[in-house]
């Protein structure tokens, strides 16, 4: 299957990532490719099987809700790239 | 005596006995680093006052007679475990100056017995790929032919240890990227059942495939550090709740039992597979030879969807990984690109400027197969085959206890030989990464080199929970086949 500029330029922005012509061209060549090597996925019956969730085999693992006291805002903003007292700071969402 | 080439368990016997002092061992692992790491590139992160540090309170801990299973062990890990203080750089530009304020839970257990944490090795950006080429700092080269890749993801950890920089070390294996790089190396690699290792603290590339394990000199080590990292995790959820026995009781066992009674099976769909160079195939015959001349009684299995595990796990790791990364996105940690006033501009200028090519690659396929429309015939579909590939194993389980292949269908290539094609480098994992589908553990132990000097490792896996076989069966392995050279000339 074909996977077309306009669809991987599509992705990456789902994906935010930003991608030039150069890199559109090129992935649209190596994911296509990719695809169809797994189109062979299509061969096998799976008609009524259930879709694995992991390999944990586990339901729901509980515990006991405990107060646990925060590693506060020193340690949580530590490898923050911007910040502004105890807040992470971001470009003006509001305009 | 050359400290540098001993093991985990001798260090251990001659700190014990006092022959050696941890200060000794540091400094020469140390040492080593300085004369011949700048050409292999295996680490990424060596603190050498830290160290010695440890080294010394190692010591004192001994003369004290408080030796832990590990004190003194100079141990090297994977740069994608959090490690409180020192750097995590996940191999990416975009975690460059990321400084973890907490321990993996591994790191925490291997503190907790005093062990002397080396240095951080090299890997494959989020450990995606195999050869160690794509880390955004720099490729590491194979302690045996410098021209050659060590594999990956966990070149890193695979060539400290071959090169004898470091006692043993972690690394993390998603599709075979602990036991194809021991393979190349030449060192024993063990992948841990799922749910065996605690992930918490691992930076996450495909959470239900992810396990940490060691990576070592031989197989008695590897036992050790399994007794050392194994057991649930409150804090890892996944983490299984299951007794952990004591690993090196495989040793024991092998002594007074050999193998006999033992039963490996060789999956019919791996004979004949394409691509599979001859000298590999050499190695695996003359492998089966030697654990047949140990009682293991070797029988023909199936494992019918082996066609489709590397189109399936291309579609499930790279959907995960495109979720779990998602998270770096320039907020709370890492690079941040701050050439533009836009929030969702900062995000993608960020993300594509810190994420290498692969990288890049995988969210895109992962985004693509996770988006509306495709979401069935892609994620649906691929864990669908998924189950069908662990029944699989578990009917292949009732008919033996060991599933033996050669690790990679080749020896290690050159470096920047795979690079430009990436569907071919997936393919080279197609032993591998039924293991981390189906969960079950898996061991590459050294069998061999090729007519170039490059090393060639086989694969035992076993049922869930059953590292004890593939310890003991390693063990016996290792020893009937003495290989007379064991470590690369640097």
């Amino acid at each position: 299957m074909k996977i077309s500029r306009d669809e991987i330029e599509k992705m990456a922005h789902l994906a935010r990532l930003d991608i030039d012509d150069q890199q559109k061209e090129s992935l649209s060549e190596q994911l296509s490719h990719i695809l169809d090597y797994i189109d062979k996925l299509k061969d096998v019956d799976v008609e009524g099987v259930t879709p694995a969730s992991g390999a944990a085999f586990m339901n729901n693992v509980l515990r006991e809700d405990h107060l646990k006291v925060s590693p506060g805002p020193e340690v949580t903003l530590a490898n923050a790239p911007e910040r502004d007292e105890d807040f992470y700071t971001v470009p003006r969402v509001v305009k | 005596m050359d400290l540098h080439s001993l093991t985990i368990a001798k260090a251990k016997e001659f700190l014990a006995q006092g022959k050696i002092s941890s200060r000794e061992l540091t400094t020469a692992m140390l040492d080593r680093i300085d004369q011949y790491d700048e050409k292999i590139g295996a680490f990424l992160t060596v603190d050498r006052d830290a160290a010695m540090a440890q080294a010394k309170a190692a010591d004192e801990q001994i003369a004290a007679g408080n030796q832990g299973s590990f004190t003194g062990i100079p141990i090297a890990l994977k740069d994608l475990l959090c490690t409180k203080g020192i750097k995590t750089t996940c191999g990416s530009k975009i975690l460059d100056n990321f400084v973890p304020q907490y321990d993996a839970t591994v790191v925490a257990k291997l503190k907790q017995e005093n062990a002397v944490l080396i240095g951080k090795t090299n890997l494959d950006e989020f450990a995606m790929g195999s050869s160690t080429e794509n880390s955004s700092f720099k490729v590491t080269r194979n302690p045996w032919n410098y021209e050659y890749v060590p594999g990956g993801s966990s070149g890193g950890s695979a060539a400290a240890v071959a090169a004898q920089f470091c006692s043993g070390a972690l690394g993390t294996d998603t599709g075979g990227s602990i036991r194809q790089p021991a393979s190349h190396c030449g060192v024993v690699g063990l992948k841990p059942t799922y749910g065996r290792v605690s992930r918490f603290g691992l930076v996450s590339y495909a959470s239900s495939l992810d396990q940490i394990g060691p990576i070592t000199r031989d197989v008695t080590d590897a036992a050790m550090m399994m007794n050392l990292i194994c057991g649930n995790d409150p804090m890892d959820s996944t983490s299984a709740k299951k007794d952990v026995p004591d690993f090196t009781q495989a040793l024991t066992q092998f002594e007074t039992h050999s193998l006999k009674g033992m039963k490996a099976g060789i999956p019919r769909e791996y004979l004949g597979m394409e691509g599979i160079h001859p000298e590999v195939a050499a190695m695996f015959d003359q492998a089966k030879k030697v654990l047949a001349g140990l009682g293991v009684e070797i029988v023909d299995i199936s494992l019918p969807h082996t066609e489709y595990v590397v189109a399936a796990y291309y579609i499930i790791a790279p959907c995960e990984a495109s979720s779990n990364l998602a998270r770096f996105d320039g907020v709370k940690y890492g690079f941040r690109d701050k050439s533009t006033e836009d929030l969702i501009d900062m995000y993608k200028k960020t993300k594509s400027k810190g994420f290498g090519p692969e990288v890049q690659r995988r969210i895109i396929i992962g985004t693509y197969a996770l988006s509306a429309g495709y979401y069935d015939a892609y994620y649906g579909r691929a864990s669908q085959v998924r189950t069908l590939i662990m029944e699989d194993f578990s009917k292949a389980f009732e008919q033996c206890d060991l599933i033996l292949s050669p690790v990679a269908p080749t020896p290690a290539f050159k470096i920047g030989e795979n690079t430009d094609d990436p569907l071919t480098m997936y393919l080279s994992d197609v032993f591998t990464l039924s293991a981390n589908m189906a969960g079950v553990p898996g061991i590459s132990v050294p069998a061999g080199f090729s007519s170039s000097g490059l090393p060639m490792g086989i694969q035992m896996m076993a049922s869930r929970f059953d590292e004890i076989s593939l310890l003991r069966a390693g063990f016996g392995f290792e020893r009937a086949l003495d290989l007379k050279t064991k470590f690369p000339a640097l």
